[in-house]
């Protein structure tokens, strides 16, 4: 056994120094591993309070760079310039959802939320409420909402390792498990927060390097922002969106920066506002403005966290214009196979192959580059060839009638075909369209410095990016997990009477459960997660956000009215989203959805319905009682000046 | 030390900042990023259309000014109003957490 694993130890050792890629991204991730831990054994957490909110005592200048690691997420890192590279200006919904949330939850909630100065959302709204049964429903919806997001983190955890550093997706989820495990139980909030500061540089750093170089190399501007709105490099007066619009439109696709198509505002409309209210209401954000010492500090960190947010969110549109462009340009139309032949005199005289190129001894250049072949294997980038020309025809529409999968031989080797292409697993047919390029749009970011030809030390910064980016998150969502379990349920309900130790035992066992509950999904995603993520936030519009609002500037507001509403709000939209997305997958189209708005984008109305219900339900029943109603005039003033005088 | 009267005023005061950068909010995202977005595209910002620079770039610039500009004011009213003063207890606490803060910082 032993034997054994050390002789597997070794071949991956060979395999993975083999070439010069892997050990820049082997370099980085173990660099940016070790700082992690170091700050992890350094601020170990020693009361409840250190383990949840930190002391209650980051600055806020740390508090608004871990707010931002902890929102920007595997998929903000890795997924969003894929899907705005895909969709273009229909894209923008989640660029404006998700920053836009951030002023709602800057002006409306994270100030008084400070004030209120305890540790968890479920907190507020079980005193707001006084009801324990409200205390319990906000909290199965941040248990359910954290750990549908956790689960696609870890995903991105293990896609990543399986990628860059030669193991399998399985043992990737199980080192991020580990590393995850080191800083967020021992560390708790504290050891998180701190860790999250140094994953903040880590990502923005990765993100920006490649967008700065792309940038340069098709604009000639060193700021991205700038160079999307430029002309291309060496072609005077042509536009690069102008030029990306007209090649899409050339090979069949929609334009890129236009949505031409009819009867498409309302649901954009509904869906952004599902994602804005939906990011203003997620519990592991909001948990972050409690770790500030007072609410002036909590209205700082909020500007802070957007600000870092903003300078990767505005960089993302570029990085996925100029993806898609570098990717069409580079593979639409190319050969897949170029005739490897020894050229001699006689042969440049009489060429047997059309070639672009010739040097005398040298492979024959314009076929594909070599990135190409090298995600070609992960089965996220491939090509059939419907039309035998052995070129690359990329066209609107699917490959397939089913997500690509790689034929695999008997003896676990990729099935390739005559060319040496990778082929699809034999259960697929190829669909009626004229389409032969398959991608997987999560790739765009992780390929698009291979694809811009940078240097290998790029492309292994990208790796750990996209760690640090998935990481963080991971961990302040465990600690939103663990809080519910033992500061809310244990202490709250449960067991009222239990020492700050064993609350302390609590939290440190509930994360490590919620670990390996997250892992599991990691290794074994239900086919669902990627659409689960999205319906959190509809989930969190629906549910929460009425409810923390209403209760801030709305003091008459009851009990009974923020429970029903919050049910009606959760129910209505969980049953469209089942409907549609588990019931009846088939009837998911435009014209049966209720005034045209998706399932995304329900959580907008869920939320409507919550406020209406809630609110004629509470003009039915009697007020809150005094010390409620002044607990929220409390909560309206930054300081305790007036405390004093009412009591 | 505040009258109920002075807690009235900054809470008005607070809504009305709120409400005049809300709708600055709104119109910004919703307004030029979807509503307005076809006319807006008619004209051009460099190689940016207009309504397609809202939806991917201005939204998100205005977003973090409109933060900033609410912290600004609501500092200057908290000082108006005397509630940017701690009490006695609550600045001990916040003298200690500073300490501990350095401490990390130090690393």
């Amino acid at each position: 056994m032993g034997t054994l694993m050390i002789a597997s130890m070794g071949t991956w050792f060979q395999e993975m120094f083999s070439n010069e890629q892997n050990i820049w991204s082997f370099g980085w991730v173990v660099f940016t591993f070790s700082i992690y831990i170091g700050i992890a054994l350094y601020t170990r957490a020693g009361s409840s309070k250190e383990f949840y909110v930190a002391g209650g005592g980051v600055p806020p200048l740390a508090n608004g760079l871990a707010t931002a690691a902890d929102w920007m997420s595997a998929a903000s890192f890795l997924g969003m310039a894929g899907l705005i590279s895909f969709n273009g200006y229909n894209a923008s919904t989640y660029l404006m959802g998700w920053t836009g949330g951030y002023v709602l939850l800057a002006l409306c909630l994270a100030p008084y939320l400070r004030k209120f100065g305890k540790f968890t959302v479920p907190d507020f709204i079980g005193d707001r409420y006084y009801s324990d049964k409200a205390r319990v429903i906000a909290l199965l919806c941040a248990i359910f909402i954290s750990f549908t997001y956790i689960a696609g983190q870890m995903r991105g955890v293990g896609v990543v390792f399986s990628r860059f550093l030669n193991v399998s997706v399985e043992k990737g989820v199980l080192i991020g498990m580990a590393i995850v495990f080191c800083y967020a139980v021992l560390g708790g909030m504290k050891g998180i927060t701190y860790t999250q500061v140094a994953q903040y540089c880590v990502l923005i750093f990765a993100f920006m390097v490649p967008a700065f170089f792309i940038s340069i190399q098709l604009t000639g501007s060193p700021i991205p922002q700038i160079g999307l709105g430029a002309e291309i490099k060496g072609q005077e007066g042509v536009y690069l969106l102008d030029k990306l619009d007209q090649i899409l439109v050339d090979l069949g696709f929609d334009k890129y920066t236009e949505n031409l198509s009819e009867g498409w505002k309302l649901n954009m409309f509904a869906t952004t506002c599902a994602l804005m209210v939906g990011t203003a209401g997620l519990p592991h954000v909001i948990i972050r403005f409690f770790t500030v010492p007072n609410v002036r500090d909590a209205r700082k960190s909020a500007f802070y966290a957007l600000f870092f947010i903003a300078i990767l969110y505005t960089t993302a549109p570029a990085v996925a214009a100029f993806s898609m462009f570098n990717m069409i340009n580079t593979v639409s139309e190319k050969p897949y196979k170029v005739e490897k032949i020894e050229v001699t005199e006689t042969q440049i005289a009489t060429p047997l192959v059309a070639v672009t190129e010739v040097t005398e001894g040298v492979e024959i250049a314009d076929g594909l580059p070599a990135w190409f072949y090298n995600w070609e294997k992960t089965g996220l980038l491939n090509w059939y060839d419907k039309n035998n020309d052995g070129k690359i025809q990329y066209y609107p529409g699917e490959v397939m009638d089913g997500k690509w999968k790689n034929a695999v031989t008997e003896d676990g080797e990729v099935a390739r075909g005559l060319l040496g292409q990778v082929l699809p697993d034999a259960s697929l047919k190829a669909s009626e369209n004229e389409n032969e390029l398959s991608v997987d749009r999560d790739i765009m970011v992780l390929a698009n410095p291979e694809i811009a030809n940078l240097h290998p030390w790029v492309i292994g910064l990208v790796a750990a990016g996209g760690l640090a980016a998935a990481l963080s998150t991971a961990a302040g969502l465990l600690l939103v997990i663990s809080t519910s379990v033992s500061h809310d349920l244990m202490k709250k309900v449960i067991m009222p009477e239990m020492s700050d130790k064993t609350e302390l035992f609590y939290a440190r066992g509930a994360s490590i459960v919620a670990i390996a509950i997250a892992g599991y999904f990691g290794i074994n995603p239900p086919g669902f997660v990627a659409e689960v993520v999205g319906f959190a936030f509809g989930f969190a519009a629906a549910s929460f956000f009425p409810a923390i609002l209403l209760g801030i500037f709305y003091k008459k507001f009851n009990k009974q009215g923020a429970i029903t509403g919050m049910l009606v709000g959760l129910l209505s939209t969980a049953g469209y989203v089942i409907y549609f997305k588990f019931i009846n997958p088939s009837a998911n189209v435009a014209e049966n959805h209720f005034l045209g708005i998706g399932p995304n984008g329900f959580g907008f109305v869920g939320m409507i319905l919550n406020f209406v219900v809630g609110l004629a339900v509470s003009a039915m029943t009697p007020e809150p009682p005094q010390e409620i109603q002044n607990l929220v005039e409390e909560i309206r003033i930054p300081n305790n000046a007036g405390q004093a005088q009412d009591h | 030390m505040s009258s109920a009267s002075d807690r009235k005023a900054y809470w008005r005061s607070n809504l009305k900042i709120m409400g005049v950068l809300l709708t600055i909010w709104f119109l910004v995202s919703y307004g030029c990023g979807i509503i307005w977005v076809d006319s807006l595209n008619k004209i051009q910002l460099g190689g940016y259309k207009l309504g397609f620079w809202f939806a991917q770039q201005g939204s998100i610039f205005t977003f973090v000014i409109i933060i900033l500009v609410y912290v600004i004011l609501l500092n200057k009213l908290d000082r108006k109003y005397g509630f940017d003063q701690d009490t006695p207890a609550e600045q001990e606490i916040a003298k200690q957490q500073a300490k501990e803060g350095e401490k990390e910082w130090e690393l």
